[in-house]
């Protein structure tokens, strides 16, 4: 490896094409595509191990090691940051393993593998958007057992997660969960939307983009085609709403984007800075041109 | 012990690993668009009856595990070897035994008996691989449905009315169903089961 300082790699023909052998492709391919025409339904998988500890993304590499080609170009964030741990790690496994040119820059990638955020740039026809997935059971928490989730699922008898929501209303008078906030797809499979912020879940609603979840512990696969209706759980009188607040970006000023609260020195000094490195750094550079 | 023999097997891909590839996406982006039209690059030089994209689709998604059912027209050594030599797939004689299935348009007209999943399991349900002369020049359809942007006009020559019946039928069985391509020599159209078809 040499000593750059990017997380460009090379090509190690050592492994097969995208790590994964090519039947465990075609499995997981074929789980893809019932995922896409049953939206929102969890597809069982073969979920193989992979060369890193779940909870770091297994699902969402193997759903990106079955899609991804030559021609693609590979963007991976955490959090909405192209530069942390996990983001710099799955795109080198991925330019090493696939031969596949990656980018930072959203309106570049024709993948964009998540952690916890969806892109602030708004997605285009094409592009596809693989979520990482810790926990694909939207109901787990409220009903432990996978047969009786399944069985709800079957009879799309959802009402025991509206008596959550309205619990929540009746102790804190007002929905409380921030993130990984139930939605309804196409009408029929409520899903869970990964744990992204609520305020994303707007994005995922009659996206131009592809989406495709990936959960590696669980061995799940979903998905929401381009155009699809993905609506947020809430009640007449409690109609679902995204956070606002009065700060705007440090660096950038967006007062629409998600932020980040960062601790910037030992007296507990904070600032509020964008989640999504790319969306920042493209309006810092917009209005600060290169000296 | 009688030993077969393998017939002319045709050609598969030229490079299976990156054809296989550039073959799903194109599939992946028709159930992706239903009533999209897509083209594929690469398909290989089948022996017998089938169309080059239904070859395609056959070497990128049947193996081992996904049996494969043929209509009587596909139903000939040509046809079986090519499959059995290039995926390794078996070719089952019960429809209820397919994951995948190849038939023509004429055959169109009588989908009962394949697998449409289960409430609990709606994906334990067969892919159709419909072969058709071409995509375009019969009276078009209205689609609407996940995918698609309000809705679509889609022409597809040669099946038949029933078809068409029996397809606006099943769609009260969703989410279980039946999930379809439309190939041509190198084109695609995918028919997911989501997909609701004005009258």
């Amino acid at each position: 490896m040499s000593g750059s300082s990017n997380d460009q790699s090379t090509f190690d023909g050592g492994y097969n094409y995208a790590y994964l052998d090519e039947q465990t492709k075609r499995m997981i391919r074929r789980a893809i595509l019932k995922a896409v025409a049953i939206p929102g339904y969890q597809v069982p998988f073969g979920g193989r191990e992979m060369p890193l500890p779940y909870g770091w993304g297994t699902g969402g590499i193997q759903v990106t090691a079955a899609i991804v080609g030559r021609d693609d170009t590979l963007k991976v964030i955490d959090q909405g940051a192209d530069d942390t741990t996990n983001a710099v790690s799955i795109r080198r496994f991925f330019a090493r393993v696939a031969d596949v040119a990656t980018t930072t820059r959203t309106a570049d990638a024709t993948i964009v593998q998540t952690r916890h955020r969806v892109p602030e740039t708004s997605l285009r026809e094409g592009q596809i958007l693989v979520f990482q997935v810790p926990i694909p059971e939207p109901l787990r928490t409220l009903e432990p057992r996978e047969v009786e989730t399944r069985t709800l699922h079957a009879l799309a008898e959802y009402g025991v997660m509206q008596v959550s929501l309205y619990e929540s209303v009746a102790r804190h008078g007002r929905i409380a969960k921030s993130y990984n906030y139930p939605v309804l797809v196409d009408g029929r499979y409520m899903m869970s939307p990964s744990p992204i912020p609520k305020f994303d879940n707007p994005k995922l609603d009659r996206s131009p983009a592809l989406q495709i979840y990936g959960a590696g512990r669980e061995k799940r696969i979903y998905a929401v085609p381009p155009y699809t209706s993905v609506k947020s759980l809430d009640f007449d009188d409690h109609p679902f709403e995204i956070e606002r607040w009065t700060g705007c970006c440090a660096l950038c000023g967006s007062s629409e984007s998600f932020l980040d609260e960062m601790i910037v020195d030992d007296a507990g000094s904070r600032l509020f800075v964008c989640s999504d490195t790319d969306y920042c750094g493209s309006r810092t550079a917009a209005t600060e041109p290169a000296s | 012990m009688s030993v077969a023999l393998l017939g002319d097997v045709g050609t598969g891909f030229d490079d299976p690993t990156h054809d296989s590839q550039r073959t799903f996406r194109a599939v992946l982006n028709a159930f992706a668009h239903p009533g999209r039209i897509g083209d594929l690059e690469r398909t290989p030089n089948p022996a017998g009856p089938l169309c080059g994209a239904s070859a395609a689709i056959l070497l990128t998604l049947a193996d081992g595990d996904a049996p494969v059912w043929l209509a009587p027209s596909f139903d000939q050594p040509a046809v079986r070897d090519f499959i059995r030599f290039h995926t390794g797939a078996e070719i089952v004689a019960r429809r209820e035994d397919a994951a995948i299935a190849v038939l023509s348009e004429t055959d169109a007209g009588y989908l009962a008996g394949f697998p449409i999943g289960t409430d609990t399991y709606p994906d334990r349900s067969a892919t159709l691989l419909i072969q058709v002369p071409s995509l375009d020049g019969s009276a078009p359809r209205t689609w609407r449905g996940p995918g698609i942007d309000g809705r679509i006009e889609v022409s597809v020559p040669g099946v038949p009315e029933s078809f068409w019946d029996n397809r606006r039928a099943d769609r009260e069985s969703f989410p279980c169903g039946l999930d379809i391509v439309f190939a041509t020599a190198s084109r695609i159209l995918a028919f997911p089961r989501g997909v609701a078809v004005d009258s």
